[in-house]
C-alpha cells in the first residue's frame, strides 16, 4: 500500500479494539478527574458568584447548564456522523462502536438542553415552549437520535446496524448547521449564539468564563462516558477473542 | 450492428419497468389517495366543523395528510424488489445505481406524489381554503412531494432488509419531513394571506435541488448495506 504513508500511526492503531481499550482504561482517570474538578469549580463559580443579570437576575444562572449541553448534543452528533463515515469508509471495528455509543449519550444531552430551555423559557418568555426555529430544530436533532437508536436495536447482525446507523446519521448532519443559523437565519424569539469564534462574548468576562469551565467540564464528563461506555461495548463484541479470555480470567 | 450504449437507458428501462408493475395492481395504487381523503375527513370531524376554524388549519392539514399518504406508501418502494431478488441483480448489474434508484424514486412519485398534488385542490374545498390560497397549496405541493419521495426512499433503503419496517420508517424519515411541511405550508399560509410565494417555493425547490443530487447517493449506499447485511 502506496498511500499508507500518510495516515499517522494511531489512526491504525485505533483499529485495533484491544489497543483502544488499553489506551482509554489510560486515560479515564484523567478524565475522570477533571470533570469533576471543572464541573464542582464551574457549578459553585456560576451559581454563587457569577454576577445576576440585570434584565433576568437569577434566572439567567440555568445558562451554566443549558448552553453546554445544547453544545454537546450537537458535538457528540457530529462525532457519531464522522465515526460512522469512518467506520463506513475504513470499516474499523472501533469507529462503529464509537458510533454506536454517541447515540444515547447525545440523546440524553439532547433532552437535558430541551428541558432546561424550557425552565428557563418559562419565567422570561412566559411560556415552556414556542415553536421557533432553535428550538424546532433541537427538537428534530433529538428526534434523530431517537430514530438512529430505534434503527440500530431494530436490526440484528452488528456489522449492517453500524453501516445503517452510518448512513443515517450522514443524511441527518444537515440538521446540524441548521441549529447553528437558526438564530440568524429567522427572527427568533430565541438569543443569539453565546459563544463565537471570531468575537468576544456579549457578556462580562465574570458571567462567560464560568460558562467556558463548564462547557469544558461537560466534554469531559462526556469522554468519562463515552469511554466508559465504548470500553464495555469493546469487551462485549471482543469477548471470544483471546486477550479478553485472559482479561477476565484475571 | 453494433449496440449503441445509452447512459440514460437503465434510467427510462427502471422508470418504465417500475410504471408497468404498479399499473398491472392497479389497487395499490389507489390507496395512498383514499388515505390521503380519510385523513382530511378526520379533522373536521375529529376537532370542529366551522368553516373559519378550517379555512386556518386547511394548510396545515392537507399537507401532513399528504406527508403521511406519502409515508406509508414509501415501505413498498424497494420491498417487493428485494423479496424477488430483482434488487440483488440490480445492484450486481454494471448500470449506475444512482439512475436506476432516482428513475424507482421518480416512479413513486408519479404514482403518488403526482395523484396527491392534483387531487389537493378538492380536499382545500372541503376544508373551506380562501380560493387565493389553491395556487400556493398545488404549486408547494408539486415541489414538495418529490422532495418527501426522495428523503423516504432512504428510510425504506435502510429497512427494507427488515421483517418490520413499518413504524420504524416513520422515527427515521419523518425528522427529514419537518423541514419540507414546514416550508410547504408557510407557502399555502402565505398565498392565502396574499404574501409573495417566491421565497417559499425558492427553499422548497432549494431543498428539492439537494435531495436530488444527494438522497440518491444514500439510498444507493443504504440499499447495498441492506442487501448485503
Amino acid at each position: 500500500m502506496a498511500d499508507k504513508k500518510w495516515m499517522p500511526r494511531w489512526f491504525y492503531q485505533l483499529a485495533s479494539p484491544r489497543w483502544c481499550y488499553e489506551i482509554t482504561g489510560k486515560l479515564l482517570p484523567f478524565f475522570a478527574v477533571a470533570a469533576l474538578l471543572l464541573l464542582v469549580a464551574g457549578c459553585v463559580w456560576a451559581l454563587a458568584f457569577a454576577p445576576a443579570d440585570y434584565q433576568q437576575g437569577n434566572s439567567f444562572r440555568i445558562i451554566y447548564i443549558h448552553v453546554p449541553s445544547s453544545i454537546l448534543a450537537q458535538s457528540c452528533y457530529m462525532l457519531m456522523a464522522v465515526a460512522g463515515a469512518i467506520g463506513l469508509i475504513w470499516k474499523m471495528k472501533v469507529a462503529d462502536m464509537v458510533a454506536k455509543c454517541c447515540a444515547p449519550i447525545g440523546a440524553s444531552v439532547a433532552v437535558l438542553s430541551l428541558a432546561t430551555g424550557a425552565i428557563w423559557g418559562k419565567p422570561t418568555w412566559g411560556s415552556w415552549w414556542v415553536w421557533d426555529a432553535r428550538l424546532t430544530s433541537m427538537l428534530i436533532l433529538f428526534f434523530l437520535y431517537l430514530g438512529i437508536i430505534a434503527l440500530n436495536s431494530a436490526i440484528e447482525s452488528e456489522r449492517t446496524a453500524a453501516q445503517s446507523t452510518a448512513v443515517l446519521a450522514l443524511v441527518g448532519l444537515v440538521n446540524i448547521p441548521i441549529i447553528k443559523y437558526s438564530v440568524d437565519w429567522w427572527n427568533t424569539l430565541h438569543q443569539p449564539a453565546t459563544f463565537k469564534l471570531t468575537e468576544r462574548p456579549a457578556m462580562p468576562a465574570e458571567m462567560w468564563v464560568p460558562l467556558l469551565v463548564m462547557v469544558i467540564g461537560f466534554y469531559c464528563f462526556f469522554a468519562v462516558v463515552m469511554m466508559l461506555r465504548l470500553r464495555n461495548e469493546i469487551i462485549q463484541r471482543e469477548r471470544r477473542s483471546g486477550w479478553v479470555r485472559d482479561l477476565i480470567a484475571g | 450492428m453494433a449496440h449503441v450504449y445509452k447512459v440514460d437507458g437503465p434510467f427510462w428501462g427502471a422508470l418504465k419497468r417500475d410504471l408497468l408493475l404498479s399499473y398491472r395492481r392497479k389497487s395499490d395504487l389507489v390507496n395512498p389517495l383514499i388515505f390521503f381523503l380519510m385523513v382530511a375527513t378526520l379533522f373536521p370531524l375529529g376537532v370542529s366543523p366551522d368553516p373559519t376554524f378550517l379555512a386556518d388549519v386547511a394548510p396545515g392539514v392537507v399537507w401532513v395528510a399528504a406527508l403521511l399518504a406519502t409515508l406509508l406508501s414509501m415501505d413498498s418502494l424497494f420491498r417487493s424488489d428485494f423479496e424477488d431478488g430483482t434488487l440483488e441483480q440490480i445492484l450486481l448489474s454494471p448500470q449506475p445505481l444512482y439512475l436506476v434508484v432516482l428513475a424507482k424514486v421518480l416512479a413513486h412519485w408519479m404514482l403518488t406524489g403526482l395523484p396527491l398534488t392534483l387531487l389537493a385542490p378538492v380536499l382545500g374545498i372541503m376544508l373551506f381554503l380562501p380560493g387565493d390560497g389553491m395556487w400556493g397549496l398545488v404549486l408547494s405541493l408539486l415541489l414538495g412531494t418529490p422532495t418527501l419521495s426522495l428523503f423516504g426512499a432512504i428510510g425504506a433503503a435502510l429497512t427494507v432488509g427488515l421483517r418490520k419496517g413499518g413504524v420504524l420508517i416513520s422515527l427515521l424519515v419523518l425528522p427529514l419531513y419537518i423541514p419540507v411541511l414546514i416550508f410547504g405550508s408557510a407557502a399555502v399560509q402565505g398565498a392565502v394571506t396574499g404574501l409573495p410565494l417566491g421565497g417559499y417555493l425558492a427553499i422548497l425547490g432549494a431543498m428539492l435541488s439537494l435531495g436530488l443530487v444527494m438522497a440518491p447517493l444514500a439510498i444507493g449506499a443504504a440499499l447495498r448495506i441492506s442487501v448485503s447485511g
